[in-house]
């Protein structure tokens, strides 16, 4: 298995794409520092959590009752980084990403051994409970699903309620989390409207903000762009690059160029064949493993050339 | 020429020609057309006269007759005329949108008709007076007299009877859905088999334990009791398949948010689920509000008024319908249907009321919080 090496892609702030360009970025425009700069959205000083956490998979292998379907998988998910899990279809990738906040164990038959620290602590120990776990890992669905009984504001605040915690400023924390996902300017006149009047990629937007609200140290995103349209997805990946200086921020896609344009490192994962368990075939910085990446079939799948 | 062709040729209307402007007329293209129509107009008359012809012939005299034989004749030529102008495939397309069509029709019809059917009945008996008194001093065949008595009844039995179930059975909806404990199968199977329970052991049961070995009082608490065990099965089965419809990725959600599963449930989950809720709450009452057996059992029915549930007999609508109807003469019987036709206008009253306080409820959480 190919080590990891953790070697920073880009020194200083994501680099930026955003604005009204037209043209779907390339590798090259993500990589060019001197591409035009986003103007920080945050009016609001940025939040307490500045120092982001980072998590180590070791050796995880996931079950579904007998059968395997993810064997051995370490990774370890750099703070302040934005790590892409690639890989076709059933592969195991959201396995992997479910496993990483023990929601793969609502699954009645799942099954799980490896070692998963967040900052050092393993999270499927007695020292974290999982609602803990829950808390400070945050997930965001393929499906956007505000709480459709609740309005805006009320889906942003549901994580503090639903974990019994409180916050002394509700309207600011609501306007900083609305502020952080990119949404506070479309709906700061709609904040007591219910959360199903806005559109698919406001929702999900809306989601991601009501994932920070509890201020997560790690946010987990599984295929958040895949119902989307392309300008949503593109507001979506530049706040994905906003959050990833104080949020770890793991993400599962199947597109290909969101990976290069939103991830610092990245993790491809194959089913060799039929009835065997997914494996990380490659791991490394996103550039390398695009490249000029050292397994074959990382490169046929990188290059469309799969299968 | 094909179906298309010919739907084209029936179905649209060229658009008005227009005077000055190049704007088009709107055009709403029919889902039947000229030659559709008239074919089934004429089924219809086929219908008619043929029911008609064979009700002479045979000399059958019953108006339900006529209608069953019209039915069928008219679905026959339906089938007939559209398979000898179209095809089979048309045909039986028509015949069973057709069939459809007729059955949403004849509920409705028959639903109708036993509301006019009571209201008609019972209109010519109500008075405020009916309303406002009771039967405690009236004899058979006094004049005046009323239910008040029994809308008492019923409105205290339901609500002691709705307080008792229906948070029993949302939570065993929850149990069922949301825990799935290792009891689920066993909960469900009981849950089950008391929904076919007939409605006068509930009543025994209660009047076995309640009245007679606990010693207790017939009253409107035995009976609020008795109905509560009819309700139950009802709302947990409609409660559960609400919370079926409740997508999982909202659980799902909730549960990421660093949530217990009962802040899940709470929070999100029954809101979420709760003009359901209610429905499934109006479908027990609605299981429990007419029924007359275990109420005789259990509060043993009266002619006057009892305020008190936990204290004496009492009676309630249906249990007055069905005491005065057998009565043998004009003004026990006018009396029983104009208490049916307080029954029918009162189980309506709350259907309204429960769903307007769902809705509102819903808009108020929307709105605010």
């Amino acid at each position: 298995m190919t080590t990891f090496e953790p070697e920073p892609l880009f020194d200083a702030a994501p680099p930026p794409y955003t604005g009204p360009v037209p043209a779907v970025p390339t590798y090259a425009s993500v990589a060019t520092p001197d591409a035009p700069t986003v103007p920080a959205v945050s009016a609001v000083p940025a939040t307490a959590n500045t120092t982001s956490s980072r998590l180590d998979a070791t050796d995880v292998t996931c079950w579904f009752g007998k059968r395997k379907v993810l064997e051995r998988c370490s990774l370890a998910m750099e703070p302040g980084k934005v790590t892409a899990l690639i890989g076709p279809s059933g592969c195991g990738k959201s396995t992997f990403l479910r496993a990483l906040n023990r929601m793969h164990e609502l699954v009645p038959s799942a099954a799980i051994a490896g070692e998963i620290a967040l900052d050092g602590v393993d999270i499927y120990s007695e020292a974290m409970s999982p609602t803990e776990v829950r808390s400070r890992i945050g997930m965001v669905f393929q499906k956007p699903n505000p709480f459709p009984a609740m309005s805006i504001a009320d889906n942003v605040l549901s994580g503090l309620s639903l974990s019994g915690m409180s916050h002394e400023d509700p309207d600011a924390l609501v306007e900083q989390c609305l502020r952080r996902a990119g949404l506070w300017d479309e709906v700061a006149d709609r904040l007591h409207e219910g959360g199903m009047s806005l559109s698919g990629g406001q929702q999900q937007r809306l989601c991601i903000a009501r994932s920070l609200a509890v201020h997560p140290d790690v946010l987990l995103m599984d295929e958040p762009c895949s119902a989307l349209d392309p300008i949503s997805t593109r507001v979506i990946e530049r706040t994905i690059r906003e959050l990833c200086e104080d949020i770890t921020i793991v993400i599962v896609t199947h597109n290909m160029q969101q990976a290069q344009r939103v991830s610092d490192n990245c993790a491809f994962f194959l089913v060799e064949s039929l009835r065997e368990p997914g494996r990380i075939v490659e791991q490394g910085p996103t550039d390398r493993i695009f490249t000029n990446p050292s397994d074959p079939r990382t490169y046929d799948y990188v290059t469309g050339q799969f299968g | 020429m094909t179906l298309l062709d010919e739907r084209a040729e029936h179905d649209v209307h060229p658009a008005e020609p227009a005077v000055d402007s190049d704007e088009q007329a709107p055009v709403r293209p029919r889902l039947l057309g000229r030659r559709d129509r008239i074919e089934l107009a004429v089924a219809a008359a086929a219908g008619l006269t043929g029911s008609g012809a064979m009700c002479l012939v045979f000399d059958w005299s019953h108006p339900l007759t006529y209608a069953i034989w019209a039915l069928i004749i008219f679905l026959l030529s339906t089938y007939l005329l559209a398979r000898d102008s179209q095809s089979p495939v048309v045909a039986s397309d028509r015949l069973v949108t057709t069939l459809v069509w007729t059955s949403g029709v004849a509920t409705v019809l028959v639903l109708v008709w036993m509301i006019v059917f009571v209201v008609a009945k019972g209109l010519p008996g109500l008075s405020l007076e009916f309303l406002t008194t009771d039967m405690a001093s009236v004899g058979p065949l006094d004049d005046g007299g009323g239910v008040l008595h029994a809308i008492v009844g019923t409105v205290q039995q339901m609500l002691i009877a709705s307080a008792i179930s229906i948070p029993i059975a949302i939570l065993t909806a929850v149990y069922l859905h949301e825990v799935r404990g290792r009891m689920t199968g066993l909960v469900r199977f009981v849950i089950d088999a008391m929904s076919g329970l007939p409605s006068i052991i509930a009543g025994l049961f209660i009047y076995t334990i309640w009245v007679l070995q606990a010693g207790n009082q017939p009253s409107g608490m035995a009976a609020g009791l008795a109905l509560a065990i009819l309700m139950i099965p009802t709302v947990a089965r409609t409660a559960e398949e609400m919370l079926k419809t409740i997508d999982d990725g909202l659980r799902e959600s909730a549960l990421a948010l660093g949530a217990p599963q009962w802040r899940s449930v709470m929070q999100v989950v029954l809101p979420t689920a709760r003009s359901g809720l209610i429905t499934a709450s109006i479908l027990g009452v609605a299981r429990a509000i007419g029924e007359t057996a275990p109420v005789l059992l259990t509060a043993f029915g009266s002619s006057s008024t009892n305020w008190s549930p936990v204290n004496g007999p009492q009676s309630d609508l249906p249990l007055f319908v069905y005491q005065l109807l057998r009565q043998p003469n004009e003004n026990q019987i006018q009396r029983a249907w104009t208490g049916a036709l307080v029954l029918v206008v009162l189980v309506l009253v709350l259907f309204v009321l429960a769903r307007i306080i769902g809705e509102r409820g819903a808009r108020a959480r929307g709105g605010s919080r």
